[in-house]
């Protein structure tokens, strides 16, 4: 798995390339809070276009950050959720609490609607 | 049961190891020409269980996982044991969003995400002795009418 974490004003941008599983989601949990942290960061918006794989650990970190986010004023988006991922999202009812966009542009736009 | 073909390995509790075994079974089980959304349903029941054994049944110590994977005709067989701690209450284990390990950040999901995805699933454990999770897919390979 590979993790590219992007500032953006007070949003920060997690993209993920790879396989979302209890192995690879300590890895997500940790780079995800140590850039959100540093950059001081209240918005997060992770991008799952490259996301080959996930399983209810990946639903496990979304849900540790959420509380993290709305403890800071902030929220969570996710874009690019595929076909097979889509199903595990559902699920969970993780789409009651965080919006999904097609893409960060969008995900952007509506966090500055929002007053985010 | 006797199957058309079959597989079993043994290996150890290792997170790395997870993508391991749904990759296994994911190739065994090509034959049948899955559709991409059953492959996906199978890979991510067989990365529950095996993520179940690694941080339930064996918690911070290391055992063996042991996997079975059997075909017949256009239905799927896997079976995941290990020799770990077992699970004192059952139903308990598989309600949504319950988890023992909650400082972990583990979702509760686990066991939904194995009756979601596949067809049956049954669950035997005892204190102590460890955790049986046997489910079954029919693969109608896109022609729903099998």
């Amino acid at each position: 798995m590979n993790i590219l974490c992007e500032s953006r004003g007070r949003t920060l941008i997690v993209k993920v390339n790879g396989e979302i599983d209890h192995y690879s989601s300590n890895e997500l949990k940790n780079k995800t809070d140590r850039e959100y942290k540093q950059a001081k960061s209240k918005n997060i918006v992770f991008d799952f276009s490259g996301v080959t794989f996930m399983d209810s650990s990946g639903i496990g970190v979304i849900m540790g950050r959420y509380k993290n986010v709305i403890s800071n004023g902030g929220v969570i988006g996710a874009v690019s959720i595929s076909k097979e991922l889509r199903k595990i999202f559902d699920l969970s009812g993780l789409f009651k609490i965080i919006k999904c966009y097609e893409n960060i542009e969008s995900a952007l736009k509506d966090f500055s609607v929002r007053g985010q | 049961m006797s199957y058309d073909n079959e597989m079993e390995m043994k290996f150890k509790s290792l997170p790395e190891n997870e993508a391991f075994a749904r990759t296994s079974v994911s190739l065994f089980i090509t034959p049948l020409n899955p559709t991409l959304d059953e492959l996906n349903d199978i890979k991510t029941a067989v990365s529950e269980a095996v993520t179940n054994a690694v941080i339930h049944g064996y918690e911070e110590s290391f055992g063996e996982i042991f996997l079975k994977c059997g075909i017949k005709q256009n239905t799927v067989y896997i079976k995941i044991e290990d020799k770990g701690k077992g699970i004192e209450n059952i139903e308990q284990a598989m309600s949504p969003l319950y988890t023992s390990k909650p400082n972990l950040g583990r979702s509760g999901l686990g066991f939904t995400v194995m009756e979601s995805f596949m067809d049956e699933i049954k669950v035997s454990s005892s204190a102590g002795e460890g955790t049986i999770i046997e489910m079954t897919k029919k693969i109608t390979g896109g022609n729903s009418a099998g």
